[in-house]
């Protein structure tokens, strides 16, 4: 590529309209005017969209005409269109660098009152980034190769999506899962809404296809522990934690779980939310993928102190359970990852007034979603404490959610999975079934008219936020009854309601070490603890850091379509990288010069991105190209002013300083 | 350990049997309280009602009064506990009350600088006396009586600063560290009626009725409250609501006289004599009893 820099500046200079925009506050013929008896200025015009392919070829046509080296576009933010006039340059066959751009517009126009110092501010502007553009160095776009493997962390509808994706894609894709076995959430459910088809059944091949597929290697019961790296190149370092079972030789017949010296189911059933036991060894569920069972260090004998006799031993046919597994770090590189880490639901025991955990009778959504699952700890029965079917259901939405007091977002699923279990409950039981919310949020495919589906099917829907479930009768009809006390709001009086089983429809809320996470990936959160998207409309899957995506309920509450419609998003920025093969890395990267730096260190610590380190033997500090952003946080620091950064030296900074003050 | 004290009119008045207990149990675990001198009115609902801005001033004066000790307030009275701290709140967060109040206090060459923590009784016996000291000192524990706590609306609604808001449980584990029996009352922070009592008898009286009849159908053997508008809604018209709904008898004592009781304190020194109900008399334990 020819570039023409040499000898004295000769700079082309442009305003531009963008319609009113900018003409209609600023007087773009009078700054084109004093822009063009500035200094090494040769050619200044105004044009009314320099954007538009004209004004693009307008440079072009300049820089060979009047034989430009320089080039300065007073436009809008260099967000939007620098990439556009660097382009132009390049296409005039001027280094892209060689062009400056001023932003009249966000800076200016948009922010002003028409008249003369809209006009002198636009003029200072320019000003600087004249005499700046001058001591505009040409500089290489760098290119970086990328590793063609992705990482995706978590195991659950979201992360099943984005690494199915991928790999059907010919990728390969490391899928890391801290449960024992993928599936998450969703593997608990019964139904979906609002089709009420199966979640099983719609699931379960996608679990089956995850662990037959050539490209992903699973490793279920395991964390990511550290990453280094930068975009196209991580490297991951993953714990396996110990499940005391050789994943290649079970195959999840459960005749350990049989041979167990505990007869009985013991301890907390986390996939049954507590509703059923299960042994100290188990297999979380029946479609648990990898089918490969698991011991709970905390219940097992021989694991807490050595003196069982082992039964299970004796009963695994293909020898093998590991008693002495000791947890194992896979070191893995990557050149992009998923984070696909979901959600945990709200503890309904924070708000005492609705009695979870202290009446008899009062579940959660996830406690029902079980009891009406067949595979679950009733066979799917819904039934009460004493076996017998509810006459009358209460469904309290809104349980740490849409509340100042606990957590103040909506959380976009409840509503939805609230009318489902309505449905099912009325299927199964015959109950009246009474929904109390604050706003019925149905804005989905086929949502709005499930609500009407409900309605026809007979479910009460009564408008209020429940002040409490009782258990102080007032009637005889009361006695031995859950007594919902509620303002209807519809109806204007405070009504008691009277029922047999009360379902709390729980929020969601990020999982409890989302910082800790987003730490470890150097991502960024919102103070809840969602993961924060690169932009909530138009970069809704990327982060801040290049190469890193989230899709599902880590960056907040979604439904299913939602989130296979982001994983699937997700996968495909991280094919958009890969397929490119390499990334193109700005130029405005810092840089060491040798013989200034003392080695003193106190680059290294400061530096946001891990881009410096010291080089032992020739005692400096070296600055990873690669990594940099330009953030200039070195350059500032260093003592001995032996840190340059591209685009930003000091003649640059210092003569736009001086320009636009004088 | 010492507080500065205001009693407000209550505890002068119909709840003199609080101060009464108050003072005594406080003599007992060494903890000094010191009268406010020349306190005023705190408004109570009715200023609040009228005029807002009058209500902040009262209270301004009173915390600018506590302000030229070093001590914390006590404000046993849930009323006057509420508005002192609503004051202290809507001062600290409105710069034109705040001006209004600085105003009102120059007259009287007082200043106000919001240092001045309003504290409960409860929170103070619990927490700062502590449950392990209370617990040694108990001489007669209160075993086999069934106590319903009942905390009002007022002492954690809305400014929960030392208790469960919904739920509030410090009363619980006094007694229950006194050894009585602590029945659930889930009607705990439900309304005993306040001054409806005064103006709309009949709902006020329903009201407390619920509060009665539960705490009786639970088995409890009294009510235990921390509020002198609630000890006197509760107690004083049981016979008119026994006739209006169905029978209630049920003892409403302040916290204070059972943690007297169990602390081995006369009966009469906590004026356990003006309760209209009275504590049965197996269920004040004598001095010769132990457990």
């Amino acid at each position: 590529m020819k570039t023409k820099t040499n000898g004295e500046a000769r700079i082309g200079f442009y305003v531009c309209h963008c319609g009113t925009n900018i003409a209609g506050v600023v007087n773009v013929a009078a700054v084109a005017e004093y822009a063009g008896k500035l200094p090494g200025v040769v050619v200044s015009r105004d044009y009314k969209y320099m954007c538009s392919d004209p004004g693009q070829e307008l440079i072009q046509t300049d820089i060979k005409e009047h034989n430009l080296n320089r080039v300065v576009v007073a436009s809008c933010s260099p967000l939007l269109h620098e990439h556009t006039f660097r382009t132009a340059c390049e296409k005039g066959g001027l280094n892209p660098f060689c062009f400056q751009m001023v932003n009249i517009r966000e800076h200016d126009s948009w922010v002003h009152d028409p008249g003369d110092p809209a006009t002198e501010k636009a003029k200072a502007l320019v000003r600087a980034a004249v005499k700046r553009v001058a001591l505009h160095k040409p500089l290489e776009v760098k290119r970086t190769r990328i590793h063609p493997d992705v990482l995706v962390v978590g195991g659950g509808i979201a992360g099943i999506q984005a690494a199915l994706t991928l790999a059907n894609g010919s990728q390969n894709v490391y899928l890391v899962e801290r449960e024992p076995t993928i599936g998450g959430h969703m593997a608990k459910f019964d139904k979906t809404f609002p089709t009420l088809d199966c979640a099983a059944c719609i699931l379960t091949p996608k679990m089956s296809a995850v662990a037959a597929h050539p490209n992903i290697k699973l490793w279920t019961y395991s964390e990511v522990v550290k990453v280094d790296g930068f975009v196209g190149n991580y490297k991951v370092q993953v714990r396996r934690n110990p499940r005391y079972v050789n994943e290649e030789l079970c195959v999840g017949c459960a005749k350990c779980v049989d041979a167990c010296v505990y007869k009985e189911e013991k301890f907390e059933d986390e996939f049954n939310e507590g509703l059923a036991k299960r042994k100290p060894v188990y297999l979380p569920f029946p479609q648990a993928t990898p089918p490969v069972v698991v011991f709970d260090p905390d219940a097992c004998i021989q694991l807490k102190t050595g003196k069982c006799k082992k039964s299970c031993l004796e009963a695994c046919d293909r020898d093998a359970i590991i008693f002495d597994q000791k947890p194992e770090t896979k070191e893995i590189e990557v050149g992009t990852i998923i984070l696909a880490t979901g959600f945990r639901t709200f503890d309904a025991g924070r708000l005492p007034q609705y009695g979870y955990g202290t009446l008899p009778n009062v579940y959660t959504s996830l406690q029902i979603e079980r009891m009406v699952n067949a595979s679950g700890p009733t066979d799917g029965h819904i039934m009460l404490k004493d076996g017998s079917k509810p006459k009358a259901v209460g469904i309290i939405h809104c349980i740490g959610s849409r509340d100042n007091r606990t957590n103040r977002w909506c959380s976009r699923v409840c509503c939805m999975y609230s009318m489902k279990l309505a449905h099912l409950i009325k299927q199964h039981t015959g109950a009246e079934v009474f929904n109390f919310y604050i706003d019925i949020r149905a804005p989905g495919k086929g949502y709005e008219e499930f609500y009407e589906k409900l309605q026809e099917e007979g479910v009460h829907f009564i408008r209020g936020r429940v002040a409490e479930v009782a258990d102080w009768p007032l009637t005889k009809e009361e006695e031995g009854k859950l007594i919902i006390r509620v303002e209807d709001t519809l109806a204007g009086f405070v009504r008691r309601i009277p029922v047999d089983m009360v379902v709390l429809a729980t929020g969601l809320e990020p999982q409890p070490d989302a910082q800790e996470v987003r730490r470890l990936f150097n991502i960024s959160c919102s103070t809840e603890g969602w993961f924060l998207e690169r932009h909530p409309k138009l970069a809704p899957v990327s982060t801040f850091t290049d190469g890193i995506f989230i899709a599902g309920c880590c960056q907040g509450p979604k439904d299913i379509p939602d989130t296979v419609a982001q994983a699937g998003a997700a996968a495909g920025e991280a094919l958009s990288l890969i397929n490119a093969g390499f990334i193109e890395l700005e130029p405005n990267t810092s840089y060491v010069v040798a013989d200034d730096c003392s080695g003193c260190k106190t680059c290294i610590p400061l530096c946001p991105y891990n881009a410096i380190s010291r080089d032992e033997e020739k005692k400096k500090a070296v600055i990873n190209e690669a990594i940099c952003k330009g953030c200039g946080v070195c350059v500032a620091a260093c003592p001995s002013g032996s840190i340059v950064q591209n685009l930003f030296t000091d003649d640059e900074i210092f003569s736009e300083i001086e320009a636009v003050l004088g | 350990m010492k507080f500065s004290y205001f009693p407000g009119c209550s505890l002068k008045g119909t709840g003199r049997a609080y101060e009464e207990s108050l003072f005594a149990v406080c003599r007992a675990l060494g903890v000094e309280v010191q009268e406010l001198d020349d306190w005023n009115c705190c408004g109570a609902t009715a200023y609040m009602a009228v005029s807002e801005a009058a209500g902040y001033m009262m209270n301004t004066r009173n915390l600018a009064l506590a302000e030229r000790a070093p001590h914390d307030l006590l404000a046993p009275c849930s009323a006057c506990y509420l508005s002192l701290k609503k004051t202290q709140h809507y001062i600290a967060e409105y710069p034109s009350i705040a001006e209004q109040a600085t105003g009102a206090l120059a007259a009287e060459k007082l200043t106000y600088a919001g240092k001045v923590a309003v504290r409960h009784p409860l929170e103070v016996l619990v927490k700062d006396v502590g449950l392990a000291a209370i617990k040694k000192a108990v001489k007669q524990p209160l075993t086999g009586l069934k106590v319903a706590p009942y905390y009002g609306c007022q002492i954690v609604r809305p400014f929960a600063e030392f208790d469960d808001q919904q739920n509030p449980v410090l009363m619980d584990k006094l007694l229950q560290a006194l050894g009585a029996e602590v029945v659930r009352y889930p009607l705990k922070t439900r309304c005993c009626g306040g001054s409806l009592t005064g103006t709309i008898g009949e709902v006020g009286q329903r009201l407390s009725f619920i509060l009665l009849n539960e705490a009786q159908r639970r088995g409890a053997t009294c009510i235990a409250t921390v509020c002198p508008l609630c000890q006197f809604n509760l107690d004083s018209y049981q016979a008119e609501i026994s006739k209006q709904w169905s029978p209630v008898k049920m003892p409403v004592v302040y916290f204070t006289q059972l943690l007297g009781l169990a602390l081995g304190l006369d009966a009469k020194s906590l004026g356990l004599h003006r309760c209209i109900v009275p504590l049965p008399p197996r269920a004040a334990p004598r001095q010769e009893v132990h457990a």
